[in-house]
């Protein structure tokens, strides 16, 4: 098993049901074949805190300030 | 390998309000704090309170803890202790301004006053005019209680375990709690941490039902780890239902979809609450639509391949009124749904939100449980939050009072634990800690066997089905029997991954473990309550009945053993509030 795949999918352990789907799922679905750069605007986005994810990915159209991030976001709400 | 083990003087199980608030009375102080949480504190769901916290600080109308009081405890169906509730609106007061002081950012009025807005069930008066009470920090007031506390609880160096998941408490042969063992996550070690006091605060149990709009992290832990100290869990067939979650996934569409004139359908597209309340329709109450909603499925009516849930119809309201007055609400239902509500009806089904029961405690947060005719505190024992049931929400729980009573408790648990401090630990009882390894290695086991997701969403359904909304003495009892049958299948599960470092899967088992425990606490208490009070709604005894069932119910693992202990209806200073009616 692979530590780190394991080590992200307790990170992907939110405050918000919301947060726990969509992280969840993009782990399991898309992370292991998704780019480098993509891979890393993950892990980033699992360091910011729910409130500002669920704006982010759910109530609004706005995006995250870091480019990577944000098209990761709109990969998200894509879904 | 010898155990490893850390020694503090209190251990707080739980790092969301309750827990933070018990751990940040200790700053300024010598004592020793230890904080356990499984994830990191922030992401706890308190983060999920959105709304705001309550307290009569009459900054925007009149206002008094004692309609507070009044208001808390008809809200509960009169099964709230009432002088809990005293304890809760009185201490409301100083608790927010605690949190102020704490630096939490609070929405204000223009002349600085922290501003509060209204909610239903809040009344002036005991029952007469709309009162505003609840404190917000705008629309993330649960995330800005956390981070402060979070905070303050760094700056004053509490000592936190974070991703350390708690397996079982340690006690000795006098039922004295002596700690805890718990896991390191990252690791796979275990680590006995014991502790002069132990608190629980690890939220609520929603998890139990398929359709939840708790965080997958919900999982009873703490009630589940009394259960098997032999501590009875309270009132655990009080349980909140949101009527309107998304259905299979349980995230909540507000009922502001239904305010602004969305309605409910059944799979012949008729417009069906209009048979069950004739006046108030999609707008009746949280209890009413629910049923409504499960009846429909239940008699074939309902929409989807499975004929699992109804359509929540909302296009014809427009684009930019669903864009405008209902943000989110699209978004949710294209990502959870795949469903574009400002075009197709959104499939829903009613989602489990809040439990009202849990570890039964004093106003202190010392658990207590019956002993002869009286009762008695469990040494070295406290919890607070969702996790407890202390019991100010008695059958039903207002708005804006959950992230009170976590606070309140939470501060009070973390107060008694300090003054009343031991000076020396009671000695280890290695048996104990010997038994908790047990249940921890008991996961190493290899072979052929169910798997644990298996089992879980099997137990999961069958909740929803047997002990969910719609509850009869036929529906219930054989749940109960299913659900115990699916206990015993617990000793059949084999994990597959057996490595140590961030074994999720490890942790998954012993989350099922404290599920099924809560689950058939929550279950055998529904079955046993034979009336409807509050939450708990059943259509074969339709009334509240105050002469047999003004009590609450106990269950104890040992046996699946049913109990029941009076109301306390004296409130501390005032006159008791007796029970009467509950119209709005």
């Amino acid at each position: 098993m692979d530590n780190d795949i394991e080590r992200l999918r307790w990170q992907c352990r939110r405050g918000l049901l919301e947060l726990d789907y969509l992280f969840a799922d993009y782990l399991d679905q898309q992370y292991a074949k998704a780019s480098a750069e993509e891979q890393a605007a993950f892990r980033g986005l699992l360091d910011q805190q729910d409130p500002d994810l669920q704006h982010w990915l759910i109530n609004t159209d706005e995006l995250p300030p870091e480019p990577e991030m944000a098209s990761l976001v709109k990969k998200l709400r894509q879904r | 390998m010898a155990l490893n083990k850390r020694r503090f003087d209190a251990l707080i199980i739980g790092a969301g309000g309750a827990g933070l608030n018990a751990a940040v009375q200790f700053a300024n102080t010598n004592a020793r704090v230890a904080v356990v949480s499984k994830v990191f504190p922030t992401r706890s769901h308190t983060v999920a309170a959105q709304g705001g916290v309550n307290a009569a600080l009459a900054n925007v109308m009149p206002d008094n803890w004692h309609w507070h009081m009044f208001d808390t405890v008809k809200g509960s169906d009169y099964l709230g202790d009432q002088d809990s509730i005293e304890y809760m609106c009185r201490e409301a007061i100083p608790t927010v301004y605690e949190l102020e002081h704490n630096g939490v950012p609070f929405s204000r009025l223009d002349n600085g006053k922290i501003y509060q807005r209204a909610f239903g069930g809040q009344s002036q008066n005991f029952g007469g005019a709309q009162a505003a009470r609840t404190c917000a920090a705008a629309d993330r007031t649960g995330h800005a209680i956390l981070h402060s506390l979070y905070q303050q609880n760094v700056r004053a160096r509490t000592h936190f375990f974070d991703e350390y998941f708690a397996i079982d408490l340690i006690r000795d042969n006098e039922g004295a709690i002596l700690g805890a063992l718990v896991l390191e996550i990252e690791t796979g070690e275990p680590l006995l941490i014991e502790a002069k006091a132990t608190v629980l605060a690890t939220g609520g149990c929603g998890q139990v039902f398929r359709t939840t709009s708790n965080a997958h992290i919900n999982t009873g832990d703490g009630m589940a780890m009394a259960l098997r100290a032999g501590v009875p869990l309270m009132d655990m067939e009080f349980y909140q239902f949101h009527p309107t979650g998304i259905a299979g996934k349980g995230m909540l569409i507000t009922e502001g979809v239904r305010g602004e004139g969305g309605y409910l359908i059944n799979k012949d597209g008729e417009r069906f609450m209009e048979r069950y309340a004739p006046n108030a329709k999609d707008l009746a109450s949280r209890d009413v639509v629910s049923r409504a909603i499960v009846t429909e499925v239940k008699e074939g009516r309902g929409c989807g391949p499975n004929g699992d849930h109804v359509l929540l119809k909302l296009d014809h309201l427009g684009e930019e009124i669903i864009q405008k007055r209902l943000p989110g609400i699209r978004e949710s239902g294209k990502i959870f749904a795949g469903v574009d509500a400002a075009v197709e009806p959104l499939p829903v089904f009613p989602t489990a939100h809040y439990i009202m029961g849990g570890i039964p405690t004093d106003r202190y947060g010392r658990v207590i449980v019956p002993h002869g005719s009286g009762e008695e505190v469990v040494p070295g024992l406290y919890a607070a939050g969702e996790a407890a049931c202390v019991s100010v929400h008695g059958a039903n729980r207002l708005g804006g009072n959950s992230l009170l009573d976590i606070l309140v408790f939470g501060r009070a648990a973390g107060l008694h634990v300090l003054d009343n401090m031991e000076e020396h630990h009671r000695p280890m009882n290695e048996d104990s800690v010997d038994q908790a390894m047990q249940s921890l290695q008991r996961w190493d086991r290899k072979g052929d066997g169910l798997s644990v997701r298996e089992l879980r969403d099997e137990f999961r359904k069958t909740m929803e089905d047997h002990a969910g909304v719609f509850r009869t003495e036929e529906i219930m009892s054989e749940g109960v029997e299913k659900i115990k049958a699916l206990r015993k299948k617990m000793d059949d599960v084999v994990l597959t991954d057996h490595s140590k470092v961030f074994n999720t899967a490890r942790i998954e088992a012993l989350e099922l473990q404290n599920l099924m425990d809560c689950g058939i606490a929550l279950a055998a208490s529904a079955l046993a309550r034979k009336e409807s009070r509050g939450a708990h709604s059943r259509p074969d005894y339709p009334d509240r009945n105050d002469a047999e069932w003004m009590k609450h119910s106990l269950y104890y693992l040992e046996g699946d053993r049913i109990d029941f202990k009076p109301v306390q209806t004296k409130p501390l200073t005032v006159d008791s509030f007796p029970p009467k009616e509950r119209v709005y």
